[in-house]
């Protein structure tokens, strides 16, 4: 099965990034003379647009997936550019300016908890666990406002069913990185960190819930939860955590940061349901970025199909 | 000081310099500076401003009376009616670009969220003054039932910060700013009011009611 991918290679057998990017700036360095050579006069247009400002690596071999909505994709400007990430400023501009020396490589994930193999795994090695799929999903925010994104990742039970989780382990809980020297904006946040979040077992087997490394083909930006998040479509967007550095395996319903922060208004499950209010505001409807007028939101946004018999005699009111 | 605050096209400036924060909206949105949610940048800029505005209004009698610059509240009116002018265009933003003349929608919205109904109850509370902001009116009210009618402002300003306060969702930076501000400019106002109590000072410096030249 898919856990023979992962064990299929050694991790000495990963080409290091030094040497990859090494080889993709000789690969670009030789287009550009070359187009240079072509076009007779040296262009600092051709040379400076050699990877794109704002722009990262390039992912390929994507894979489609029929999970993908034909919904039409919002830009690329705007999705990275509107972002909640609250290490990194509280204003939705703020993050794609805070976050751009964000450090994300190297970095390690802890597998933790009542796992049969616990351990810290690399992120070249996780990016290598599953082919890399393209995911468009419609991306839904508790404050009423949505998007649609190509998201690029593989199902989160590739790496679940890889650290074989003991069968006590009921609730898989997730941790964003901390580091307060590269986030100083953290602390006006108002909300306590590390970020954490948390998905029941069988939630985080559904083939939906996709483990993220990219978007837009190429691998994730900074300010949209490099180098690896999670994406739950069906489910408010502070449900799919950024810059996952730690997995826990646990028995026990792990907290989550915004249901710590208000109780009363950020339940554990944040399903998308338009018949259960934010305290504060309506959820039946939402702007999607580049409407003007507000679309009915859908209940699991629009996933019940795939997703609603995991909450089959669940109040929904109450679990909100 | 109040030479130069005397001078006639310094109201003629003041009343540009007011008008900044939407010619920085209207420029903005005809060069794709709204982002990428520009009715929210819109209802953010309008509000921030209403609040700016009130403040910038409450400020002008400690400026006056403290600074002992009576000259400050010929640009009183206008401030005050800015106020309102941004709370309109707030509130206009909220009708017809978030709700699209919603009604049901928008009254279940009032009655059911407080930040809501705080913030449509100050901006309700500002149209008497607005109404009222003429020297007519003055005549007609008289000065002391016009003062304590004005004062309205002060609800308003508080229902303006509350309303911000229970709309953000952790960050309370911002509202927080507003609120310590409009409680200094409170506190100066009772400091004010100590002082006329315990120290007789001479009426014609400080008028006691207002005529209608001091408010123009």
């Amino acid at each position: 099965m898919l856990i023979q991918r992962g064990a299929s290679f050694r991790s000495s057998e990963i080409t290091p990034k030094s040497v990859y990017l090494s080889r993709r700036k000789f690969l670009a360095g030789t287009t550009v003379a070359g187009a240079m050579l072509l076009a007779g006069r040296p262009s600092w247009e051709t040379a400076l647009a050699s990877p794109q400002a704002g722009h990262g690596r390039k992912l390929s071999g994507l894979v489609k997936s029929p999970f993908s909505t034909d919904e039409k994709i919002n830009s690329f400007n705007d999705v990275t550019h509107y972002n909640n990430f609250y290490e990194f400023g509280t204003d939705k501009e703020q993050p794609a300016t805070l976050a751009k020396n964000f450090k994300t490589y190297p970095w390690t994930v802890a597998v933790e908890g009542d796992v049969g193999k616990p351990g810290v795994y690399d992120i070249d090695k996780i990016l290598k666990l599953a082919p890399l799929e393209e995911r468009i999903y419609r991306h839904r925010c508790v404050e009423a406002w949505s998007i649609v994104v190509p998201w690029i990742g593989f199902p989160l039970n590739v790496l679940i069913h890889l650290v074989e989780p003991a069968s006590k382990a009921k609730f898989v809980a997730f941790q964003t990185l901390y580091d307060p020297k590269q986030m100083p904006h953290g602390r006006y946040a108002g909300i306590p960190f590390p970020y954490v979040e948390g998905l029941r077992m069988d939630e985080a087997m559904h083939p939906l819930a996709l483990l993220c490394v990219g978007m837009y083909g190429e691998v994730l930006p900074n300010q949209n939860g490099a180098p690896l998040r999670l994406v739950v479509p069906w489910k408010y967007g502070f449900k799919s955590i950024k810059s996952i550095v730690k997995i826990r395996f646990q028995e026990k319903q792990p907290p989550t940061t915004w249901n710590l922060s208000a109780p009363n208004e950020y339940g554990f499950y944040s399903n998308v349901n338009p018949k259960v209010d934010h305290p504060r505001w309506t959820q039946a409807s939402e702007r999607r970025l580049g409407e003007i007028f507000k679309r009915k939101t859908l209940p699991f946004n629009g996933y019940a199909d795939q997703v609603a018999q995991l909450y089959t005699g669940m109040d929904l009111k109450k679990n909100y | 000081m109040n030479r130069i605050l005397s001078l006639k096209w310094i109201k003629a400036l003041l009343f540009l310099l007011c008008l900044s924060p939407l010619a920085w909206l209207v420029w903005q949105g005809f060069h794709q500076g709204l982002g990428a949610n520009p009715i929210e940048k819109i209802t953010h800029t309008t509000g921030d401003s209403t609040l700016t505005f009130l403040l910038i209004t409450l400020s002008i009698t400690p400026l006056r009376k403290l600074l002992d610059q009576p000259a400050w509240i010929r640009f009183r009116r206008m401030l005050g009616l800015f106020a309102f002018f941004y709370g309109f265009l707030h509130f206009l933003t909220y009708l017809v670009l978030d709700q699209f003349f919603d009604f049901p929608g928008i009254v279940k919205d009032v009655a059911k969220r407080p930040f809501i109904t705080a913030g449509f109850t100050g901006f309700v509370l500002l149209i008497p003054l607005a109404i009222t902001s003429t020297a007519g009116w003055i005549r007609r009210l008289g000065g002391k039932r016009w003062q304590m009618l004005h004062r309205l402002i002060y609800l308003t300003a508080i229902a303006g910060v509350v309303h911000y306060y229970w709309l953000v969702k952790s960050d309370v930076t911002k509202p927080v700013r507003y609120g310590a501000v409009l409680a200094f400019l409170l506190v100066c106002r009772i400091a004010i009011h100590l002082q006329g109590k315990f120290t007789r000072v001479s009426p014609s410096r400080y008028p006691q009611s207002l005529s209608t030249t001091e408010i123009s």
